[in-house]
């Protein structure tokens, strides 16, 4: 049984601090704009798409540092010539407008790259067991995706508190036009913000394809459960988030880990159905069985009891 | 530098497949003779767009090749397959379904899922019979929930492929066969193929080797897992000699990536864990774990027509496999039907197709039975491998080679609860 919790811990790890790398560029972003970024998602289907392509060619750790830079490179384009015109329009136009990017980037990837699965791999350097333990190998390669977790979140962190050009984005957040007459070029920090938060999900995607695989449908899979993330953590916190993608990961992990289900609660209670009867499904339900829309479950449970979410400030 | 590489040859490709349609579609319009058309309802677009897609040009090329190119059909007429994209949803699927109607399409191939291939099942019935004279006819080339053929029997209906529980009846056999394994773990997605596969495995195993212990039972959402390595965890721990699994898609590669990824070094017996990207992805680490159970051999190939047309068919679509012979079984059993008939209504094709013997391209005769629309053909179990592997998959160098075959009449199960409604005319 410790084996199982050991490594429901460790997966948990590595699927929230992925969830993390999505959710603070989202977070950023919702701050700024005051708009949620609907193909936030499909920017890391881009990341791992086009490491793909760099790593067919150039090896891994040439996509690891350039395909980050090309889709932040993108986000920021999209900022400036698209999203900053929408933005006139208001926050619902916003919202229609990343909707569609998100199914145009969808189309783009299966236009230019096919529906296929790509043959997207790790690389050999990193292709040995860390460490095993019950007879159970922890991959390298996992370990290297907590290790760059933990660093995008101490950065980001460092920088959003610590320098100088954190304590403007913080003031543009909440205080945009004080922040312009001041002489700050607050376009330039909202087009920055959007192309490092897109880069983070580029960066994401390109750790994330090797192990998660790399497909058409990969932003689909991700896009909802970031959304989660950010209400639960509260819209614009990046405490909230961190501690948000770690709590659904790890909640995930222990409940695909947990054998339990209604059968236990039954005989707990000394109930018992015949197999024919109409609700069975309801009675042979299983943890690990609802183990992906138990974040749906707590999103709701967030909305109903604390709407601002868990370090949410904006709505007073 | 790395895309340029890419896209250009995606464009040209697509242009020329663009190209090749209209130039097509411009000589049926000229020629004197109306094809015979034929609707292609998969999905074409979205997360499930890689297996739709890579059917529909196999169903193309095998109508342009083995008959339009030959002079058509019926004394002429061309096949012209219709693409319908039904994403994979069964409300799409009622949409497109209406335009199906609204174009005057008569016949309906559809593979993919069996939730939408029950609901269209349930569709075609209703519109069939309160539109004597309109009918539509179903040709499923791959949905095996065995329902369809059982409970659900219709007469608009005919399934190409092995249902589930014959494919599970080969497969239990081979494992049982196996006195190395000594306990199994089975994973499927939570939907009726999944369930079927679970409760089948568990009752085929336990006639077969009683000894075999179920040490996991397992289902998931289907297509919302992001990372299987928590099952993988207690499939670990849980000491299993082998995985059952009837995943299929993103949630196989993802289940067998994960699989290898951890060390676990056990076969996994599979439905659908090839071609579209899938054999590349398992690649070398796979090697010998993955089985499948399947028709029509994929190495070797036993005949020199199948071979030639696969060599074609790789020529059109260098990017591509042919990955369901059935597609091209479906279609040929189709057109016989219509040569026998000299119709290309639904009613007399269903009564053509109903107990037709067909010999396939590979010299296997399979066997449509008329009680159900159940075909019965060899069924094999094949490996992933690169040892003797003529034609690969996903130009990977891996592909299948088959390690054992069940013959026609040793895979027919019988009929149980298909209380068929025949229309009379």
């Amino acid at each position: 049984m410790l084996e199982v919790f050991i490594f429901a811990t460790l997966n948990g790890l590595v699927t929230g601090l992925l969830l993390f790398m999505l959710a603070s560029g989202l977070t950023l972003i919702f701050s700024m704009m005051g708009v949620l970024n609907f193909a936030h998602a499909s920017f890391y289907m881009l990341g791992a798409y086009v490491a793909y392509s760099i790593s067919v060619h150039l090896g891994f750790w040439t996509g690891l540092i350039l395909a980050p830079l090309l889709v932040g490179m993108l986000g920021a384009l999209v900022e400036r010539y698209a999203l900053r015109r929408v933005h006139q329009a208001g926050h619902v136009a916003e919202l229609v407008f990343t909707f569609g990017l998100a199914f145009l980037i969808e189309e783009a990837v299966q236009f230019f790259w096919g529906p296929d699965t790509k043959n997207y791999q790790s690389p050999d350097l990193l292709d040995f067991p860390l460490f095993t333990l019950f007879g159970q190998e922890f991959s390298a390669y996992r370990g290297f995706m907590i290790a760059i977790s933990v660093a995008i979140f101490v950065g980001l962190y460092y920088v959003l508190t610590r320098s100088r050009v954190g304590l403007i984005i913080q003031a543009a957040i909440t205080h945009p036009h004080t922040v312009a007459n001041l002489g700050h070029n607050v376009p330039l920090i909202f087009m920055g913000v959007f192309g490092v938060g897109t880069a983070l999900a580029g960066l994401a995607g390109v750790i994330a394809g090797p192990v998660l695989t790399t497909f058409p449908g990969m932003a689909l899979v991700l896009g909802s459960i970031v959304f989660v993330i950010v209400v639960i953590g509260g819209l614009g916190s990046l405490e909230g988030a961190f501690i948000a993608s770690l709590m659904i990961g790890l909640l995930q992990s222990y409940a695909i880990a947990s054998d339990l289900g209604v059968p236990d609660l039954l005989s707990w209670l000394g109930l018992e159905f015949a197999r024919d009867h109409p609700l069975n499904d309801l009675w042979t339900l299983t943890l690990p069985q609802i183990a992906p829309i138990l974040p749906f479950l707590l999103l709701v449970l967030v909305l109903i009891f604390r709407p601002t979410g868990l370090m949410g400030n904006r709505e007073q | 530098m790395a895309l340029s590489f890419t896209i250009p040859v995606s464009i040209i490709s697509r242009l020329r497949l663009a190209l090749l349609a209209a130039l097509l579609s411009t000589a049926g319009l000229t020629s004197a003779q109306e094809p015979v058309r034929i609707a292609f309802m998969d999905p074409l677009s979205g997360a499930f767009a890689s297996i739709g897609t890579s059917g529909l040009k196999q169903a193309q090329f095998a109508a342009d090749y083995l008959f339009n190119a030959n002079g058509g059909i019926l004394g002429g007429r061309m096949i012209e397959i219709v693409p319908l994209d039904n994403k994979q949803s069964p409300t799409e699927t009622q949409i497109q379904f209406r335009r199906a109607v609204s174009d005057g399409l008569r016949i309906i191939m559809q593979g993919n899922s069996s939730a939408v291939a029950n609901t269209l099942n349930d569709t075609i019935s209703r519109h069939n019979r309160r539109n004597p004279g309109q009918e539509i006819l179903q040709i499923n080339y791959s949905a095996v929930d065995p329902v369809l053929t059982e409970d659900n029997c219709s007469f608009w209906h005919f399934r190409f492929d092995a249902h589930a529980v014959m494919k599970l009846h080969v497969l239990t056999d081979f494992i049982a066969a196996n006195p190395d394994i000594n306990s199994v773990y089975i994973i499927g997605q939570d939907y009726s193929f999944g369930q079927v596969v679970s409760d089948t495995s568990i009752q085929l195993l336990n006639e077969k080797r009683p000894d075999i212990a179920i040490v996991g039972n397992e289902f998931h959402p289907i297509g919302q897992v992001k990372d299987f390595t928590p099952y993988v965890t207690k499939i670990v721990s849980s000491g299993a000699d082998a995985v059952i699994t009837g995943n299929f898609g993103a949630d196989m590669v993802s289940l067998a990536r994960s699989i290898i990824d951890n060390g676990l070094d056990i076969p996994i017996y599979t439905f659908y864990a090839a071609y579209d990207g899938i054999t590349a992805t398992l690649g070398e680490d796979a090697r010998d774990k993955v089985h499948l159970v399947h028709n029509e051999t994929s190495n070797p190939i036993p005949t020199e027509e199948r071979k030639e047309f696969i060599r074609a068919f790789k020529a059109a679509n260098p990017n591509n496999d042919v990955t369901q012979p059935r597609i091209i079984n479906a279609l040929s059993m189709l057109v016989q039907a219509m040569e026998q008939t000299q119709s290309t209504d639904p009613y007399d094709i269903a009564l053509a197709l109903e107990d037709m013997r067909f010999t396939t391209m590979s010299g296997n005769e399979v066997w449509m039975r008329g009680d159900d629309h159940q075909i019965f053909q060899s069924l094999h179990i094949s490996v992933h491998t690169d040892e003797g592997v003529e034609f690969d998959a996903d130009n990977s160098g891996f592909g299948l080679r088959t390690i054992h075959s069940v013959s026609a009449e040793n895979s027919i199960v019988p009929v149980n609860n298909c209380r068929m409604r025949r229309p009379r005319r």
